[in-house]
């Protein structure tokens, strides 16, 4: 097998330069890390979906019949906490992100390649300790950990869980600073700030979040292990401790926590948007700040998550105020992205379906924010459905349908193979089909007034409720077939060209998939970024089957 | 410099110094809200109640913290001397005053452990031994000690860690063939160890001198 | 870049200055000036930390950009400090 690919392939690609075991889980290679990640969040995705699935087949029903609430306040909290802490926020940095930065600036690794592949590891020992919380029984606070509950009165795995939380923190930190130090000093020559790919400017501004918040996380859940253990701490009413003080430290992570979910996801409906309508981006610097805008403004809006929790309204108001700033930037992009779709030739290849999709979604998700962001408003749907539904429009609706988006552009230059065009946009329409009937229903059960975290419900809430489950299961069969026609498609021969989609960018100059080193000898960028025009649009075409 | 190994990702030495540079920089900026988040904790508190913290502070051994200060301050000195020696490539320096650094964090450790131990005497380990006595307001005075245990505990282990880095570079100086080779990574461990003394240049005032 | 730093007589300077301040602490603190005492110590404390900063850990020959990322750190302490102050200190109990 090697000697034949010796004579067919001039040099080995990143996947065929080794065949060992310790090849992979040694290796130094910013690739094959970001396989690594992605072969660990897949399963996680799957975690944390099953719970969904467990959660929704509960609430076919008024009565909680299938599970009791205990056990369903667990699922709710093993659903949160995988999917936020081990999918949602690694997903797009740590696959995409470590896969495409280097080849995007014409480098041959990230800057740091041992701290990339410790980061692995100690996110894996995070995961391990999650799992085992899970499996000595789980932990029952919600992902949130709010105290003086989970401190003091959780009779649950709370320890476990957020010790693995504190571990995989580091892992962030460790992905953020070195995306940081290498999009600052590794760029090739030419490639000045300005004619870098939109996503590498939203994994630049995702990585200061990272390295900003994440170490308040990681002191606050000090502060409850303390507290758990010690059995006096922080945040004990008890001593005059005040267990909104949790709330602020918790929320000034978990908020930008967001934006480390959104902002990369962002990042790969630019690329997709310019390539699939064959159009540079509209407005690309206003583009980019807004990345940096959203990231920043990002810490200033934390406390909207407690207006009624007992924080002083002055507050709330100046919170209030703040986080409809936020609205600004991310309709900046919103409209760029419109602008750019109105002058191009659009091609709806399956990453672009999934674009669309985010467009929509996000834009939904994202406006729902603001009734949440207005205080009053905020007052009448605080812990409803209506905030699960605006939160999933912008996690699942926006982060995960551009992680798949990105997962489709890029599948071809990660695993060199080429994909059923026909099953992939099946599945990305029945993903869009399946997450609306599941999500659009909890807005107007959340706006009844149906509290969220219960397993139970007032029977008149059950059609919708029915409706919402009905579209879990379509939602699930969707995320199971590109999970195994992308698995499937591995092992075919490697024949995908080295730039299918007549893209722009350094990843597309390299072999698919790209050698050990990425570039034979370092790139040089004399021309400005999404140079589409329409010479390569008729390329496009002809490449279409 | 001249003998620098450079990793296969960087193209010249001072793409690797910069890069390694700003990677330290970037990693004291997470330090710094990691301890930023117990810091606001404090202020929210000591906000809350003055008195009872200043009570509270008095019983601290402050000589024992001064003493602390000088010895940390002495070793900020000696790792920058350390660094300056490294640029310089001069094996024997850099050793001795490596070495110095080291007895003076031990020294700080030492003094912390007797101070923990002191404090343990006096009952003003939070929990069930904490027994205020002198207290006007005991659930406050508690908090502070809550906060005095985390603050510099978490002082401690970043102490702790520095001595352990730079008693491994100490014998990586020894045995290497060009000290000069490992000036950019003596440089980094010179940050740690100055920004670990920032804390305590902060904790200090904080947590012995509220009266 | 390593190459350059400070004499050694620099060194000594500065660790001179910080032990001053250091006593000039202690002092303030004997002498029981209230609530004055908590902000000199505190503006002794950052003066302390600027010299460290800027000497010790060359700042002063440091680029533009490790500036920035040497203040990034502070400037977020200050907005985490700073908005949940601001809760806390206008609650109508």
């Amino acid at each position: 097998m090697t000697t034949l690919d010796a004579i067919i392939l001039p040099a080995p690609s990143y996947l065929t330069a080794h065949w060992s075991l310790r090849s992979w889980l040694l290796t130094l290679d910013h690739k094959r890390i970001a396989m690594l990640y992605l072969t660990s969040i897949t399963a996680f995705f799957f975690v944390g979906g099953a719970a969904a699935v467990l959660m929704r087949l509960e609430l076919a029903t008024p009565a909680s019949d299938f599970v009791v609430s205990g056990a369903y306040n667990r699922l709710f909290t093993i659903h949160g906490a995988v999917m936020v802490w081990f999918f949602l926020i690694p997903s797009i940095p740590t696959v995409l992100g470590n896969f495409l930065i280097p080849l995007m600036i014409g480098a041959r690794d990230l800057a740091f390649p041992r701290l990339n592949l410790m980061s692995w590891y100690v996110f894996m020992a995070g995961g391990a300790l999650a799992t085992g919380s899970i499996i000595v029984g789980g932990v029952d606070t919600g992902w949130t950990f709010y105290t003086p509950y989970s401190t003091t009165y959780a009779n649950s795995a709370v320890f476990p869980m957020v010790a693995g939380i504190f571990v995989a923190g580091f892992a962030s930190i460790m992905t953020g600073l070195n995306f940081i130090v290498t999009i600052h000093t590794m760029r090739a020559p030419g490639l000045t700030w300005f004619r870098l790919p939109l996503f590498v400017w939203a994994m630049y501004a995702t990585s200061l979040v990272l390295v900003l918040a994440t170490p308040v996380l990681a002191i606050t859940l000090v502060l409850i292990a303390v507290e758990r253990f010690w059995g006096v701490g922080v945040f004990d009413p008890a001593l005059g401790g005040d267990p909104l003080l949790f709330q602020h430290l918790f929320w000034f992570y978990s908020h930008p926590a967001v934006y480390i979910m959104i902002l990369p996801a962002m990042g790969v409906v630019s690329e997709l948007v310019a390539c699939f309508s064959r159009n540079p981006i509209f407005g690309y610097r206003f583009v980019a700040y807004a990345s940096m805008a959203i990231a920043i403004l990002g810490f200033l809006v934390w406390g909207h998550h407690m207006f009624v929790a007992g924080q002083s309204v002055h507050a709330s108001m100046v919170f209030s105020f703040l986080s409809f700033l936020v609205a600004i930037p991310s309709g900046v992009k919103v409209f760029n992205w419109i602008v750019t779709l109105r002058n191009g030739t659009i091609h709806y290849k399956t990453s672009m379906v999934y674009a669309l999709g985010f467009i929509g979604l996000f834009t939904l998700g994202g406006l729902t924010g603001l009734f949440l962001a207005t205080l009053p408003v905020d007052v009448h749907v605080h812990d409803t459905y209506f905030v699960i539904a605006h939160f999933h429009y912008i996690m699942v609706g926006g982060a995960v349908m551009a992680y798949l988006g990105g997962m489709h552009f890029w599948w071809p230059k990660i695993a060199g193979r080429m994909y059923n065009e026909g099953w992939g946009i099946f599945s990305a329409i029945l993903m869009f089909f399946g997450f609306n009937l599941t999500f659009f229903p909890q807005f107007i059960l959340g706006y009844l007034g149906m509290i969220r975290r219960a397993a139970e419900y007032p029977p008149e809430f059950q059609l919708l409720n029915v409706l919402s489950s009905a579209g879990a299961s379509i939602l699930g069969v969707a995320y199971l077939i590109p999970l195994v026609y992308l698995t499937r498609s591995l092992v075919r021969p490697a024949t995908a060209e080295a730039n299918p989609w007549n893209a722009t960018g350094l990843e597309w100059t390299v072999s698919s998939p790209p050698p050990e080193h990425n570039f034979d000898s370092t790139p040089v960028v004399t021309t400005p970024p999404y140079s589409y025009d329409a010479e390569k649009t008729a390329e496009l075409e002809a490449v279409s089957p | 410099m001249t003998h620098l190994a450079i990793a296969p990702q960087f193209d010249d030495a001072a793409q690797q110094h910069e890069s390694a540079a700003l990677g330290m920089w970037a990693f004291l900026a997470t330090e710094v809200l990691f301890f930023g988040g117990l810091l606001t904790v404090y202020t929210v508190y000591r906000m809350a109640h003055p008195a009872a913290f200043a009570e509270a502070s008095s019983h601290l051994y402050t000589w024992i913290g001064a003493v602390n200060t000088v010895v940390l301050l002495l070793s900020s000195w000696t790792m920058a001397l350390a660094v300056h020696a490294g640029a310089h490539g001069e094996r024997a320096r850099i050793i001795r005053m490596l070495a110095a650094t080291m007895a003076l964090g031990l020294a700080f450790l030492l003094l912390k452990a007797v101070e923990y131990y002191l404090d343990f005497h006096d009952h003003l380990v939070p929990g069930r031994a904490f027994r205020p006595d002198w207290s006007t307001n005991a659930p406050a005075a508690q908090m502070f000690f809550i906060l005095y245990f985390i603050l510099t505990g978490m002082h401690a282990a970043h102490m702790l860690v520095g001595v352990l880095v730079v008693a491994c570079f100490v014998a990586v100086i020894r045995t290497t063939p060009s000290p000069a080779r490992h000036a950019n990574a003596l440089e980094l461990v010179g940050l740690y160890w100055h920004f670990v003394d920032i804390v305590w240049i902060f904790l200090f005032p904080l947590l012995y001198l509220v009266a | 870049m390593s190459g350059i730093s400070l004499s050694t007589t620099s060194y000594r300077n500065v660790s001179i200055v910080l032990f001053t301040l250091l006593v000039v602490t202690l002092v303030l603190a004997e002498l029981h000036l209230g609530p004055l005492a908590w902000v000199a110590a505190l503006v002794i404390a950052c003066a302390k930390t600027v010299l460290v900063a800027v000497y010790f850990m060359h700042l002063r020959f440091a680029t533009p950009l490790t500036r920035v990322f040497a203040l990034a750190g502070v400037v977020w302490y200050v907005i985490l400090l700073g908005l949940t102050l601001g809760d806390v200190l206008t609650r109508a109990h």
